[in-house]
């Protein structure tokens, strides 16, 4: 099967961000959505640490340890960018100024519930950073994560069974074989990676699916429209 | 005439007492006040109850405090780092107690208690297990957590530059918890890189008034470069 890579799925969820956004990038995968935003669109970084107008990493030689994003590693700032203390970083994401953030994820679940910081494993040791404000706070949430865990199983489920970091939140996912939107009837396919067939999708992912084609002739799961 | 300004990083820290509740500024290494903890440690005071974003890296700095056992418990978002070994270890063997806070209602508890709030609804956390056992409430359809100010005994933050008065300014995103910790401690002290007299801070760009700040001492190491250089 042909799924989307790392940066082709990087790439996809670039398209999705409009000129003029303030958008939050979570760390890890969806850093690299950075890379892939057009350069003829004026687009607002907001790193949780306190800087809007994030720019690229700096060259090699030129780090400051006092500039710096959520993942720690030395950025740049944008002319036209700002500094800020936490409570206000803070106020801008709780306070639903972003447009949009994207986070990786676990699992989301079919009403959009988002498990993504803690695998609840009894040893581990809990981290939950800005993610909980993050997940309540943006206009729109996207994630992006693999469809499937290592051994086959879908990411997307009934209901997580890892802890939660945000309930009914998320708005959109992104993954290597599917864009998918999180409505009130259930989850709707966007998109599917070339190749793959709804029915075959739809087996992967062990929740209901519709797409528009399949509402279109009436193949909707019955369970979801009763949500 | 006013001076709150210290001779010493030592003299700064001198009356911190056993058991008091600190607060350390720092995102990671950006903003920590090293020299500060330094001489915390030196000071000797045990059973701390820290407030920070992390819980150390590496084994200076926050993680050295942790590594002369003076911290019963941390009150943090974000403990779990690549170089977090000496927190890992304390935590495994039940020797510290965490207190893990979602950044935003870390930083919000912090700004509340420096504001004078006595408490705040917010949806931060609703529904999972990090809102367990609290009080919770729908306003307007939305679920919100019931979450209490943190207030401390002593803030140590680190800022680019001070004056007598206290007024500081920072460095990009060094700020962070900076201008926060410094307002909801009884006795914040600032280690900055250099003091400059009294109105050579625009006024226009004063980020920490000084008011809530209480003592400022010349760390004379620039972080920024490898080379130590003396403060003005």
């Amino acid at each position: 099967m042909i799924r989307f890579s790392r940066e082709q799925l990087a790439a996809r969820v670039a398209r999705d961000i409009p000129e003029g956004a303030y958008v939050n990038l979570g760390i890890g995968l969806p850093t690299t959505v950075a890379n892939h935003l057009p350069s003829d669109r004026e687009i607002f970084l907001h790193s949780e640490n306190g800087l809007l107008g994030m720019g690229p990493a700096p060259a090699p030689g030129s780090e400051d340890p006092d500039l710096i994003n959520a993942g720690k590693q030395p950025v740049t700032l944008l002319t036209g960018g700002a500094y800020f203390h936490h409570a206000d970083s803070f106020a801008m994401m709780r306070g639903g100024h972003l447009d949009i953030c994207v986070l990786g994820a676990f699992q989301v679940s079919v009403e959009g519930d988002l498990a993504n910081w803690h695998t609840g494993a009894k040893d581990a040791i809990p981290a939950v950073g800005g993610a909980m404000d993050l997940a309540i706070g943006a206009k729109r949430v996207f994630v992006m994560m693999d469809h499937q865990t290592k051994s086959g199983a879908s990411k997307i489920v009934e209901r997580c069974s890892y802890p939660l970091t945000g309930v009914r939140c998320v708005n959109r996912i992104y993954t290597d074989l599917a864009v998918i939107d999180v409505t009130p009837q259930g989850l709707r396919v966007v998109e599917i990676v070339d190749g793959l067939a709804f029915d075959e999708l739809q087996r992967l992912t062990g929740v209901p699916l519709t797409s528009a084609d399949a509402r279109a002739t009436g193949r909707k799961a019955a369970t979801l429209s009763e949500r | 005439m006013i001076d709150k300004t210290v001779a010493s990083v030592s003299a700064a820290v001198a009356d911190v007492q056993d058991g008091a509740t600190v607060m350390i500024g720092g995102f990671g290494t950006a903003g920590m006040p090293s020299e500060l903890i330094d001489a915390l440690i030196a000071h000797g005071a045990r059973e701390l109850t820290i407030v920070n974003n992390n819980a150390g890296n590496a084994e200076v700095g926050l993680a050295a405090l942790l590594k002369a056992r003076r911290v019963r418990k941390i009150i943090c978002s974000f403990p779990r780092q690549t170089d977090s070994y000496v927190f890992d270890a304390l935590f495994h063997a039940g020797e510290i107690e965490l207190e893990l806070v979602p950044q935003g209602n870390l930083a919000e508890r912090i700004r509340a208690a420096g504001a004078g709030i006595g408490a705040f609804y917010t949806p931060t956390a609703y529904g999972t297990p990090l809102a367990e056992g609290k009080e919770t409430r729908l306003i307007d359809g939305r679920g919100y957590v019931l979450e209490y100010p943190i207030s401390a005994d002593f803030a140590l933050i680190k800022a680019e530059k001070g004056d007598r008065w206290g007024n500081l300014i920072y460095r990009k995103t060094a700020r962070n918890f900076g201008p926060i910790m410094a307002s909801a401690a009884k006795c914040a002290i600032a280690q900055v890189r250099e003091i400059v007299p009294l109105g050579a801070l625009d006024p226009e760009v004063i980020v920490t008034p000084g008011i809530f700040v209480q003592r400022v001492v010349a760390v004379d190491v620039d972080t920024r470069r490898s080379q130590p250089q003396a403060a003005a």
